[in-house]
């Protein structure tokens, strides 16, 4: 009897068993199609946010959709785009030209949308290129680079290009400090000889055109990232500074001795009355400013020779030092503008800076010191809270509606959800693997989106299929809407997205342009009606005025070019729909094809190198007769006699 | 009496019959699929022709010519063959009329090439339409 009852008794443990892992698998099951809902776009549907993803190595942004993770587009910005010529058309090549020539590559880390009253307003997308300091502006109603300007007095633009509340500004902060101006100089002088720019490029209210207002002259530390004030705040930006031991070699070890270093507070206000008192000098300077030409499409690349740099030690009140735990990386504001985060990346205690304590600390002059005649302020007295044991390498910060923070951790892989409360942790979710920069919709602004938030992270590992040693870089997303984290999905990033920025979809879709209508097409080489098409000779110059529309190039034989021109085919879209770009392209070409939009002129430089009869194509499928779409150029001697001619149908 | 009044409904009938023949004409040229729904002809206006004839060279002469096949087909005669309403739809909606229209789409399943939206205004339209006008009355 006891046995069977033992035997009963076992059995129906089995069962139970049995049953609550069924039940546990369809809990995971129900969650997991809970997320996949979540993330789930239905065909034919759109994405709710435009999400914008830097390509650190690559130089270009990433257009992602969000939730769902999918790429829409690549916005070619620092890096020539053989997709669609850009960097080796005519019209685009100036984009690209520095005080350093024509560079067709920089490495871009911080997309950053420009924002009115504190709120994004879906107008310009800026971002920084770290190597050939440059920051470049992308317009919203065609995601077209439409100005790059170079950052003079400056070595790796790294701090940058964060915005103040109406993006009266963007700020530019130097990595590296450098000789100001650059001179012959031995390495070992570094300390105090280097020096560091913490530049202030203003933004056109009306067109966003970028000039330099003006650089302020800093010790020679490291300075990684910023972010302006807002609110109360407003007319203040921050900067981390770490290096404040201003080391030259071995960084890893003799940059990580200091056990504060700093996050420097600039005061643009005072900054921008010290330059109208005078207190700036202008110095020489060299760099280029380069702008697209909305009516003709060309861009224009101007070099520029001076530039107006303010000491500080010519201007009271402009810049104070906060120490700051170690080694900091980010330095990020609350939305209501009262507490700068820094995210000290060797140091396991968040550290919070209060901004109304450290008014109140310039008021009383409550300084333990200077650098170099900066002030230092008390850290103790202007300390709002700690968090900490928070995390291992925290780096960066952004921010909900509700009073929370977001912090990457970097060592421990994970996110951390603390609040502004008590400064106590309340959620943590792991990241794969090592997270560098976080992102929530708005994150940085005065008006965050409780969405969710994006980990984008610096190794992949096993995350994807592996495609031999070099793999595609991994994002995690989480919903953020509830109290606790939730994993949604992995998407995969091309180049290395440092950081990333998402917009509501509404707020860009309203402005966006479908086609440049060809009678605002002013190219100096437009043909607008497919009776103007001609070419032409300038010396060695051959000039061809080409059109394309469904499905033929006008004209598509052409006789008469000798070895020894150079042969520019200019091509207008005589198309005026949405989507139907034609390409171009022709044998032995040096440069990369040509995507002309609708209503577009573009130009591309083609140098035969022998006698024959070459073709050219259409490179974008266009319509059923799109394989149609092609014709010849003839290459004769140099010494031949044969006239231009040309024509189409014939 | 009965004589008067069969005869009476006879031709009532008859005017009837006329009438609805001669708004059976009219339908037999449909009018297509799009923002115009009716359209008044006027006298011909020579200088809306004017007009129009640029507006034709500049959007559509690099797949239609008047008086030969091109891309698209040759132009002449297109206001006796189309109802004006026909043919501004045409031009200010042709994504929709190969769909559904069923000449429009007999004309793509010949021509292959789709008819090409330039996103001319109604105005552009129909000063063109007034060119056509004018070279079928030639
Ligand atoms: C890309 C070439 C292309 C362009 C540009 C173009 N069309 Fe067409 N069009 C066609 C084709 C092809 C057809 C035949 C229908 C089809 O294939 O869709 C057509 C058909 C037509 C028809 C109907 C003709 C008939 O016999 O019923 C009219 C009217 C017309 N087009 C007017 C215009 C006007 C006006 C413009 C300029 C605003 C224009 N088209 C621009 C290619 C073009
Ligand atoms: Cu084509």
């Amino acid at each position: 009897m006891k046995k069977r009852l033992g035997l009963l008794g076992f059995v129906l443990a089995l069962v139970a068993i049995v049953a609550i892992t069924v039940q546990a698998q369809k809990t995971e099951n129900r969650l997991a199609s809970n997320a996949a809902e979540q993330v789930y776009v239905a065909p034919g549907e759109y994405d709710k946010f435009y999400g914008f993803f830097s390509g650190g190595f690559n130089g270009q942004i990433s257009v992602v959709g969000l939730p769902s993770g999918r790429t829409l587009r690549t916005i070619p910005v620092f890096s020539q785009w053989a997709e669609n010529g850009y960097g080796y058309s005519e019209e685009t090549k100036p984009m690209l030209m520095t005080s350093q020539g024509f560079v067709p590559w920089d490495d871009s880390h911080h997309p950053e949308l420009s924002q009115t009253d504190g709120a994004l307003d879906g107008r310009w997308l800026f971002i920084n290129g770290n190597n050939t300091p440059r920051i470049a502006r992308i317009d919203l109603k065609t995601f077209e680079t439409h100005d790059i300007i170079e950052i003079p007095n400056a070595g790796g633009n790294h701090s940058s290009p964060f915005t103040t509340m109406n993006s009266e500004y963007v700020v530019a902060g130097t990595r590296f400090s450098v000789p100001i101006p650059q001179k012959d100089m031995s390495i070992a002088d570094y300390k105090s000889n280097f020096k560091g720019t913490l530049s202030f490029i203003k933004v056109n209210p009306d067109d966003g055109d970028l000039s330099i207002a003006f650089q302020i002259l800093m010790p020679g530390f490291d300075y990684d990232l910023a972010h302006c004030g807002k609110g109360p705040s407003h007319g203040w930006c921050f900067f981390t500074a770490y290096n404040t031991e201003e080391a030259h070699s071995l960084l890893e070890v003799n940059a990580s001795q200091n056990d504060k270093d700093f996050v420097a507070a600039i005061n643009w206000k005072i900054a921008e009355q010290c330059v109208t008192d005078g207190k700036a000098e202008t110095v020489a300077a060299n760099y280029a400013d380069n702008h697209m030409d909305d009516a003709t499409g060309i861009a224009v690349s101007e070099m520029r020779d001076s530039v107006t740099l303010l000491d500080p030690a010519n201007c009271e009140g402009l810049a104070y030092f906060l120490p700051t735990p170690k080694s900091p990386h980010g330095v990020d504001v609350d939305p209501t503008g009262e507490y700068i985060v820094p995210g000290g990346k060797l140091s396991a205690t968040l550290a919070i800076h209060s901004f109304s304590k450290m008014l109140k600390a310039i008021e009383a002059k409550d300084f333990t010191g200077d650098s170099y005649g900066i002030p230092i302020l008390n850290f103790d007295n202007i300390l709002a809270g700690q968090v900490e044991k928070a995390c291992l390498g925290p780096l960066h910060n952004e921010f909900d509606t509700k009073g929370f923070v977001y912090t990457s951790c970097f060592l421990s892989s994970e996110i951390i959800k603390w609040n502004l409360k008590n400064f106590e942790v309340v959620d943590r979710v792991p990241t794969f693997y090592s997270i560098g920069h976080l992102m929530i919709p708005g994150g940085d602004t005065m008006k965050p989106y409780d969405t969710f938030v994006v980990a984008l992270n610096k190794i992949t590992k096993d995350r994807y299929l592996p495609t031999g040693p070099e793999l595609v870089q991994s994002a995690q997303l989480y919903d953020i809407s509830g109290d606790k984290m939730q994993m949604l999905s992995d998407f995969p990033t091309m180049g290395e997205p440092h950081y990333a920025q998402a917009i509501p979809a509404e707020l860009v879709t309203e402005n966006q342009l479908r086609i440049y209508p060809l009678e605002s097409n002013q190219h100096p080489y437009a043909t607008k009606k497919e009776a103007d098409v001609k070419v032409e000779r300038e010396g060695s110059d051959v000039h061809v005025y080409m059109t394309a529309i469904r499905s033929h190039f006008a004209p598509d034989n052409i006789e008469g070019v000798k070895l020894g021109d150079t042969v520019y085919f200019h091509v207008t879209n005589l198309e005026q729909d949405w989507d139907i770009p034609h390409g171009f392209a022709t044998y032995g070409m040096n440069e990369a094809n040509l995507l002309i939009m609708p209503g577009q002129t573009l130009t591309v430089k083609w140098t035969p190198k022998e006698v024959g009869v070459f073709p050219f194509y259409c490179t974008d499928f266009c319509s059923a007769l799109h394989q149609e779409m092609q014709g010849y150029i003839r290459v004769s001697p140099a010494d031949s006699d044969i006239a231009l001619s040309w024509n189409l149908g014939q | 009496m009965k004589k008067i009044v069969i005869g009476l409904s006879f031709l009532v009938t008859l005017v009837i019959i006329g009438i609805w023949g001669f708004a059976q004409d009219n339908a037999d040229l449909p009018k297509g699929v799009g923002p115009i729904e009716t359209l008044e002809l006027t006298e011909l206006d020579p200088a809306l022709a004017e007009t129009g004839k640029v507006t034709f060279e500049q959007f559509c002469s690099a797949c239609h010519k008047i008086e030969e096949r091109y891309i698209g087909p040759a132009l002449l005669g297109v206001t006796e063959r189309r109802a004006p309403e026909w043919i501004m739809n045409m031009i200010l909606n042709p994504d929709v009329m190969i769909q559904e229209d069923d000449t429009a789409y007999e004309l793509f399943a010949e021509y292959l090439t789709p008819m090409a939206n330039q996103h001319v205004s109604e105005e552009q339209a129909r000063s063109i339409l007034e060119y056509f006008r004018s070279n079928d009355a030639q």
